[in-house]
């Protein structure tokens, strides 16, 4: 295969061995024969590519070398871009094209990059499986009868199918690190206001956070440094220095001490789940890394404290979805019905599930005992956290319990939520996190193997130090190298 | 509750024998004056074409997020200290939840239980000389909605249109909201607690104040409640007045409506009513909300307000000679009435025209006759401002001079006065070159009245006659044949010796 990571190309493209628009055309062929089977895009941005693989071309022929020149991405469809539709796989915004670029995409163009479309995702980033999706399905690039996770899945698809050399996507309660894992790809969440939420279409404010899928950590680790920073357009971005991460990788562990949950007990596991995991922190520890148990005794607490806060941000986010200004319109007799048809017409299932929930948990006479009570105890979960960091640098641990699952599965809407179990205590502190694969298994009934995620997590603002680890974990253990996804049959049903 | 006991010109109504009081508390809500919006870089101006001063935050737009105007807080914060608010080391926005077609995102950004300021007291003088005050609760930040306009009614209400049409220029204006003590007790008092608020935030550079476009925005709620007694009554919130006088008219209409219940032996309905102008009555509004839960909670795209004691130290030293502070100057000090200090110091520039003007004549009084009579007469006729016109301090001056030593008489005043501020021109000057001066002599004048006399030899018969009224005629043909030199009081003196009487 042909350089598959963002700095291969990026270095070729700026020494004109390769150019932006040859990049671009190669992988808009790509995923033209393979995006039929997976359905990572929603949207393919065939004209924007080629216009922005010109301009890339341009301005490496006048001189400039861009950190990413010529390095093909896909959009997690929640982020808006101007001129193309941003749907946040919804009814309720099908039509509605962005009059405007969200910061992260902004920088990223900036840096050279090539946009190649919109990736699929859970209506409004609320799911874990894509299956909530109410505009298409995406199926997992190693089996195509298993989800991709979620809620980013298009967008973890597209990297893990080949369809995208990065792609970028938001994470709120671990919809970043959980596909990464199902999909067999590095994806990286980074502190709670380093990267602009400005652009991303809002699930639940205080927990969104925009962050890159690669196929490598120092690819990550590549667009986290073109993103972050603070932004005049988000109030919540943090003003401080953003220190390079790049030039933090490296190959061992030695000094650096892993902390493993006491709660995050591996007995429940599938046996062959447990090995993998357990040869990972074996792995860790080979790597010259002191592993040292943290107790972690609110992290149990995660699940209802997220399904507390973030339904009731949305339920509050959501509600300028009203068919007044722009989205779909289902007219009725007034203002009011209008309301209800175009909200009852537009959303989906989980969606009106969760703007219930959190409508509710902020009703007067409820708000103290749900709203102000899960705040606290997202609060005693951060301050469990920053106990369990005065005695390591970070924390490993599984990133879901299971390999993606097929599609169907969870039909119950609390065992889909418990898929995040070991993402959301990590959201709830606004802490820096990430998955990196760490093995692959082959469940019963699986076509072969699957990949699992080992996410790792780190003090606040500790991005560079993560990925430092992770690179290291990456380059010894070399998982991804040596497992490749199944050929996916070409299919003529590509955008 | 000191505060209240002072407004002792309350509005009492008699009713079965009981005299009632009324209670009121007004919230008003002010639009601030700022470049830009509160939470965007839209321009805040007023008139703009529709929907022109907008983009993707102040349209609620999917993604968009709000940034604060730190102007806009500075200004509350200013607006609180000026009353001796507190400023609470730490506040918040909150969203205040529920639909509606001209709020661009469903929710409007505003503050809850942590507003910028907490407490202060507006002082004010009534129109009868007396002393009121009102204590603020509070004043916080918000934004403002769009504004909608309905069409196809035949008045552009809301009842009978086809359809609604919504411009939001107006959309995410820094609004503050001042929330009162139920302090007030008639509607002399509740405009000078208006007018009070208006001259001191024009002074800081907060608001321009307009009624009229909808830059103040007053409810006013108001029950009755039995002399003497604790109890509040039941209440009703008045809204939609455009203008100070609506606000006294329709609270004079309210309390007559609230009387008229009680005295029916009926119980007030706790509701909203809107002022209806034309009728100068006020009616029940549609009631939007039936104990609307807005289901506040802390606006997670912005970060908690905090202030540091030098921040407000700072705000504070910033703060201007408020003008309640000169007011009371100008009526302790000059002895001026309360009506024309509050005249002086409400019209843009003229206080410190006047502040000019009496420090050279050293006689407060005459001079600010001059000012609110003949200069701001001439003022309202052709546009200008007395403090931009022709009529310097130093002019007004000399004219006082002139008048005070009786140099000349006030018809030459007036007439000089409109000359000066026509032309230009030092009065002295003028009065010097020109022989304006009064004629006090009485040989002079004493040969005025020989000429007089025997040209109305008739009216003098009358006269004579008993018919005493003609006199004021003889001394203005007196006045004419001297061109309107002649001290008229002594003209008068010297034809009654004339003519015998």
């Amino acid at each position: 295969m042909e350089a598959t990571t963002a700095r291969d190309i990026a270095r070729s493209v700026n020494a004109g061995e390769t150019s932006a628009v040859e990049r671009a055309a190669a992988m808009l062929e790509r995923i033209d024969e393979r995006d039929g089977a997976v359905g990572a895009y929603l949207a393919v941005t065939r004209e924007l590519a080629r216009e922005s693989a010109e301009r890339v071309d341009a301005r490496v022929a006048a001189g400039e070398r861009l950190p990413l020149a010529g390095v093909p991405l896909a959009i997690k469809d929640n982020m808006c871009v101007t001129g193309t539709p941003t749907t946040c796989a919804s009814k309720i915004l099908a039509n509605w094209v962005a009059p405007y670029t969200a910061t992260a995409v902004r920088r990223l163009l900036d840096a050279g990059a090539i946009p190649l479309g919109k990736t699929n995702l859970d209506e409004f980033a609320m799911g874990s499986s894509c299956e909530n999706s109410a505009l298409g399905r995406t199926a997992n690039p190693w089996d195509l009868s298993r989800v991709p996770g979620g809620s980013s899945g298009g967008s973890a698809a597209a990297v893990a199918a080949g369809e995208a050399t990065v792609s970028i996507g938001s994470d709120t309660g671990g919809s970043i690190r959980e596909p990464a894992a199902f999909c067999g790809v590095v994806g990286f969440k980074p502190t709670y206001g380093r990267i602009s939420r400005y652009g991303l279409i809002a699930f639940a404010s205080s927990l969104d956070q925009i962050g890159p899928f690669s196929n490598t950590v120092a690819d990550a680790a590549l667009l986290y440094d073109v993103m972050a920073g603070r932004d005049p357009m988000d109030a919540t971005t943090v003003d401080r220095a953003v220190e390079p991460s790049l030039p933090g990788l490296r190959e061992d562990l030695r000094g650096v001490r892993i902390g493993i949950v006491k709660e995050f007990g591996l007995g429940d596991l599938d046996p062959e789940v447990r090995a993998a995991y357990e040869r990972a922190y074996a792995d860790l520890a080979a790597l010259g890394a002191e592993l040292v148990e943290v107790a972690l005794p609110t992290a149990d607490y995660g699940i209802a404290t997220y399904y507390l806060i973030a339904p009731a941000e949305c339920s509050s986010n959501l509600a300028r979805f009203d068919g007044m200004r722009y989205g779909l319109r289902v007219e009725a007799a007034d203002v009011g019905s209008t309301y209800e048809a175009t909200r009852a017409a537009g959303f989906g299932d989980e969606v009106k599930r969760r703007i219930l929930i959190g409508t509710y948990a902020l009703s007067s006479g409820y708000y103290d005992a749900y709203y102000v009570r899960a705040q606290k105890a997202r609060t005693l979960i951060a301050a469990d956290f920053a106990k369990a960091f005065e005695a390591c640098d970070a924390i490993a641990c599984p990133a879901a319990a299971s390999p993606a699952f097929a599609f169907d599965a969870k039909a119950d809407p609390v065992s889909m939520y418990l898929m995040d179990y070991y993402t959301i205590p990590m959201s709830l502190a606004g802490l820096p996190s990430l998955s990196v694969p760490c093995g692959y298994v082959t469940p019963p009934g699986a076509a072969g193997p699957l990949p699992l995620g080992l996410e790792l997590s780190a003090p606040l603002f500790a991005e560079r130090a993560l990925l430092g680890i992770a690179h290291a974990y990456e380059r010894s253990t070399r998982h991804a190298e040596r497992h490749r996804i199944p050929a996916i049959p070409v299919s003529a049903g590509a955008r | 509750m000191s505060a209240t006991l002072e407004n002792a010109a309350g509005d009492t109504v008699e009713i079965g024998g009981v005299r009632y009081e009324a209670v009121m508390g007004i919230e008003c809500h002010v639009e601030l004056k700022t470049e830009t919006k509160m939470f965007c870089g839209c321009r805040n101006v007023f008139g703009a074409e529709p929907n022109t001063n907008v983009c993707p935050v102040c349209l609620g737009m999917p993604g968009a997020l709000p940034v604060p105007n730190e102007l806009a807080i500075e200004l509350v914060v200013k607006a609180g200290l000026a009353f001796g608010a507190e400023i609470p080391a730490f506040s918040k926005f909150d969203r205040k939840n529920y639909f509606y077609p001209d709020m661009p995102k469903d929710y409007q950004i505003s503050q809850f239980d942590m507003p910028l300021t907490q407490g202060g007291v507006v002082p004010f003088w009534l129109p009868d000389g007396s002393h009121g005050s009102c204590r603020l609760t509070r004043i916080h930040l918000e934004e403002d909605t769009g504004k909608s306009s309905h069409a196809g009614s035949r008045d552009g209400r809301i009842a009978g249109s086809t359809h609604s049409l919504v411009d939001f220029n107006r959309a995410g204006v820094p609004l503050m909201e001042c929330v009162s003590e139920p302090d007030i007790r008639s509607a002399a008092a509740a405009v000078a607690y208006l007018e009070a608020l208006k001259r001191t935030f024009v002074a800081l550079g907060v608001s321009d104040v307009k009624m009229e476009e909808g830059s103040l925005r007053c409810d006013v709620n108001l029950s009755l409640r039995k002399v003497g007694d604790a109890e509040y009554g039941t209440k009703t919130e008045i809204k939609n007045m455009n203008s100070f006088n609506s606000v006294r008219r329709a609270i004079e209409s309210e309390i007559a409506r609230q009387a008229a219940i009680l005295e029916s032996g009926g119980r007030v309905i706790q509701e909203t009513r809107g002022w209806d102008e034309a009728a100068g009555t006020t009616h029940p509004m549609r009631s939007k909300e039936q104990a609307h839960d807005y289901r506040y909670f802390p606006d997670p795209d912005l970060t908690p307000i905090e202030f540091a004691p030098n921040d407000v130290a700072r705000l504070r030293a910033d703060l201007i000679a408020l003008p309640q502070a000169r007011i009371d100057r100008y009526v302790s000090q000059d002895k001026l009435s309360i009506v024309q200090a509050q005249q002086i110091v409400d019209s843009p520039g003229l206080a410190a025209y006047y502040d000019a003007a009496s420090a050279l004549t050293g006689k407060p009084q005459p001079t600010v006759n001059f000012i609110l009579g003949d200069l701001s007469r001439l003022a309202n006729e052709t546009g200008t401002a007395v403090s931009a016109s022709r009529v310097t301090a130093e002019a007004l001056a000399e004219l006082v001079a002139l008048v005070e030593a009786k140099t000349i008489n006030s018809k030459t005043a007036k007439e000089l006065v409109a000359r000066v501020w026509a032309e230009g021109g030092s009065p002295a000057a003028i009065v010097e070159s020109e022989g304006l001066g009064q004629v006090s002599d009485a040989g002079a004048i004493d040969a005025l009245v020989a000429q007089v006399v025997s040209a109305n030899e008739k009216t003098v018969a009358d006269y004579r006659a008993g018919k005493t009224k003609v006199m004021g005629f003889l001394v203005g043909q007196v006045m004419k044949a001297s061109r309107g030199t002649a001290n008229p009081t002594l003209a008068e003196e010297r034809l009654r010796a004339a003519i015998g009487a």
